[in-house]
């Protein structure tokens, strides 16, 4: 499969990859130095192809180009030193950092087996009332579940059984499609997803989940109208398999 | 094919800007103006555009072929280069690979979404497709650069370039390739790969 993913670094340098494998591409480029700087390479050797075709534009793009532009503020540089995985590939294809998102996620990330438990801060800090999501942080049964996407967004799943309840907690996600809303879910035994809340703006979240969280098997994460589905209507962008409660 | 001067259309004779070694803004020049791009500075973006310009919109016509969709894809793809100038990193890439990088997806994205259903009812006949040979080398000018352009272009395997140009200069996916040049699925891909390496290695890029 590596060997394979390995062959298709040309194809990606000319786009001729279809969606499903410059998704599987992508994933595994972070990963993999060799691909990196094949990539790198053969771009150089794509414009030298660009080279050959150049062709003046009208003068009047010129203008309304520089026009355009005055008006937008360029993003300010990326700070956060993560392992660059989101810059390998430094131009988002047009549906932006959703779609790095969604492309990360498209495999449907499972995380599941080794659930770390997490240790909640300093209780001797929560003596002061905490709403029913930060009681769920703090429990002390809490375990999380985290997915990292490609662009460096984070999703994390904070579930306290004797809380009955989960919290999913972001970190800079992508904004969604425009109408569109990350809708969550929680999966009973039966595999049924049953509608947990909307989240439908970008950035960092601490959302408390609806309905009772102590028997989920799972939660899930999917792209739907803003209003909420009663059913996903799609893939999830993220699963997080919860696994067993304890008994 | 004869690229004769006459045959040039006028605008392209002003354009030797970023034609690789004899261009007026070096490598350096362009990252740097990209860096001051990020920092909001218009007047460096106004040059970056001239000195790549070319390179693109020629990129682009090529790509979607309808010169006002050509201008709305630069359009697109120069507004998105603007917002994130900041995010390049020279370590990475040349600033020209970049530009030009986003400038192809943004041409493709446009013909795949545009010809998505067209494309479908399209019957491959194989064998018989008529695959058109408007070759890179033939559009190139006579300039030095195009020349090594062509011979490098020439360096490579008639399938190879064949396989090359449908990819990068006509949209089409490595599959489709396959199918248009009969060659056996799954083999496209290695011979866009080889073109491309070879190509690298003959101008010397990318190291």
């Amino acid at each position: 499969m590596t060997e394979s993913l390995h062959a298709l670094s040309g194809a990606y340098v000319v786009d001729a990859l279809d969606d499903t494998e410059r998704e599987a591409f992508e994933r595994h480029l972070p990963g993999c130095l060799d691909c990196q700087a094949e990539v790198a390479s053969l771009r150089e050797a794509t414009s030298v192809m660009a080279d050959a075709v150049a062709l003046a534009p009208p003068e009047s793009l010129r203008a309304s180009i520089l026009a355009d532009i005055s008006t937008v503020r360029p993003l300010p540089p990326e700070t956060t030193s993560t392992t660059s995985s989101a810059d390998v590939v430094p131009l988002h294809r047009g549906r932006k950092r959703f779609a790095r998102a969604l492309a990360a996620a498209a495999a449907i990330l499972v995380v599941g087996g080794g659930a770390i438990v997490w240790h909640p801060w300093d209780q001797s800090s929560s003596t002061t009332q905490l709403s029913a999501a930060d009681q769920v942080l703090a429990a002390s049964d809490a375990k999380r579940y985290s997915i990292d996407f490609n662009d460096g967004s984070t999703a994390t799943v904070v579930r306290s059984a004797n809380e009955g309840k989960a919290v999913l907690l972001t970190q800079k996600m992508a904004a969604p499609p425009s109408g569109k809303g990350y809708e969550l879910w929680l999966r009973d035994k039966t595999g049924a997803m049953k509608p947990a809340g909307m989240m439908t703006t970008a950035g960092d979240h601490k959302v408390l989940l609806e309905g009772d969280a102590d028997k989920a098997t799972g939660v899930g994460i999917t792209i739907e109208p803003k209003e909420g589905s009663q059913a996903p209507t799609s893939k999830p962008i993220a699963l997080f398999e919860l696994g067993r409660t304890p008994a | 094919m004869n690229p004769d001067a006459s045959d040039i259309p006028e605008g392209v004779v002003r354009l030797p800007t970023v034609s690789g070694a004899g261009g007026s803004a070096s490598p350096s020049d362009l990252a740097e103006l990209l860096k001051r791009s990020g920092r909001g500075d218009e007047a460096a973006f106004a040059e970056l555009y001239d000195a790549t310009s070319a390179r693109a919109y020629g990129l682009a016509v090529r790509v979607v072929r309808n010169p006002n969709q050509a201008e709305e894809v630069m359009q697109e793809a120069f507004l998105e280069l603007w917002r994130t100038a900041s995010r390049f990193d020279s370590a990475k890439g040349s600033a020209v690979s970049w530009i030009l990088t986003l400038v192809h997806r943004k041409s493709v994205d446009r013909i795949r979404s545009a010809e998505a259903s067209t494309r479908r009812d399209t019957v491959w006949h194989h064998g018989s497709q008529d695959v058109e040979h408007d070759s890179t080398a033939e559009a190139a000018q006579a300039s030095m650069e195009a020349r090594r352009v062509r011979q490098a272009l020439d360096s490579l395997t008639e399938v190879q370039r064949e396989a090359l140009e449908l990819a990068y200069f006509k949209g089409y996916t490595h599959t489709e390739v396959a199918t248009m040049l009969d060659l056996p699925v799954g083999t496209a891909k290695t011979r866009i790969r080889d073109g491309l390496i070879r190509l690298r290695d003959t101008m010397g890029v990318g190291q």
